[in-house]
């Protein structure tokens, strides 16, 4: 006896599953909750429109963050995954002033007590003789080798 | 109907008649068109309706704005929508948790230098402050971190290279 099985899709919206079903791959009939909150939220047609524009080799990627941002939806109807958006940006503007508070911290430090002391700068090294190599090398203050950081750039403007 | 006989956004793309309790009209008003046709597009008209309609009247204004955000990130970036954005912000905010964690050293190293005594005591009192924040309270940050690990790290796309989804944002 031939054996059917239908993708948790076809299974919620109770029709048959072809075999060139466009939701089987990414709706697995052992997690019917995921096709769930995303019928929810937009719709199974919207969801096979916008899955049928996207290569195939991207659609899974497409489905998993429709599903992330239909599960937001789901916990909080009113601002879905926005509020992890607008918490994000919060942290950033947070960490961006701490970051130029130190900066300035460092600077009067540095005026207070002048450049930092270098360890064993009294020590005659011999450029020549490796033995007295102590490794040491100039550290240079704010240039960790990391990408400045301009806040304009991302223009979400959450209101 | 919004005011006066203008149809509201979303009757006016609907092609029906605007009724006086018209629960669009408040928040789609007809001289913003695409603001309505941006959730349609995505979410459809019914999906809207019964989401705000589940809503109490005062929360309906922010629900309509974060879909219309939603929407809108979602054409932008068809396989990504906001996760990506969230993506490039995450990674923002760890470059600079970085730089802070070293300017941080950095002032701590001076002061050791200087004066040890007080550096120790003002490093206690720091630590003591409460500097976490916001993201690892957040409900749905476990849900964001699971799906991060899983698969945008795997796309190439969306962690590592964060200049690159930055243009999509600008």
């Amino acid at each position: 006896m031939p054996t059917y099985s239908r993708c948790a899709a076809c299974k919620y919206l109770r029709k048959k599953c072809p075999s060139d079903c466009i939701f089987s791959p990414y709706f697995p009939l052992n997690n019917p909750r995921r096709f769930e909150n995303v019928h929810k939220i937009y719709g199974a047609g919207n969801i096979a429109r916008m899955i049928q524009k996207i290569p195939v080799h991207l659609r899974e990627h497409a489905i998993d963050s429709l599903h992330f941002e239909a599960h937001c939806r789901v916990e909080d109807p009113v601002y879905g995954c926005v509020k992890i958006i607008s918490q994000l940006q919060a942290e950033l503007n947070w960490a961006q002033n701490q970051l130029v508070k130190t900066q300035a911290e460092i600077a009067l430090v540095l005026n207070i007590y002048g450049p930092k002391e270098e360890p064993f700068s009294d020590l005659q090294v011999n450029e020549e003789d490796d033995s007295c190599d102590i490794g040491y090398h100039n550290f240079q203050p704010n240039n960790y080798g990391l990408q400045p950081f301009d806040p304009s750039v991302l223009g979400y403007g959450l209101s | 109907m919004g005011s006066g006989s203008t149809p509201c956004a979303s009757c006016k793309l609907l092609r029906r008649r605007c009724a006086k309790d018209c629960m669009f009209a408040p928040y789609f008003p007809p001289d913003d068109p695409q603001r309505f046709a941006l959730v349609h597009k995505v979410f459809g008209a019914s999906n809207v309706g019964k989401m705000l309609q589940e809503l109490p009247v005062h929360q309906r204004a922010d629900a309509v704005s974060s879909l219309v955000y939603e929407a809108n990130a979602r054409i932008r970036d068809p396989v990504y929508g906001c996760v990506g954005a969230i993506s490039f912000l995450q990674n923002q905010v760890t470059q600079l948790q970085m730089q802070l964690a070293m300017a941080q050293a950095e002032i701590m190293s001076i002061q050791m230098q200087q004066d040890p005594t007080t550096a120790l005591m003002q490093n206690q009192l720091e630590l003591s402050d409460d500097k976490s924040f916001l993201l690892s309270t957040s409900d749905n940050f476990s849900d964001l971190q699971q799906y991060l690990n899983n698969y945008a790290t795997s796309t190439g796309n969306v962690i590592q290279d964060p200049l690159k989804r930055e243009s999509m944002w600008t």
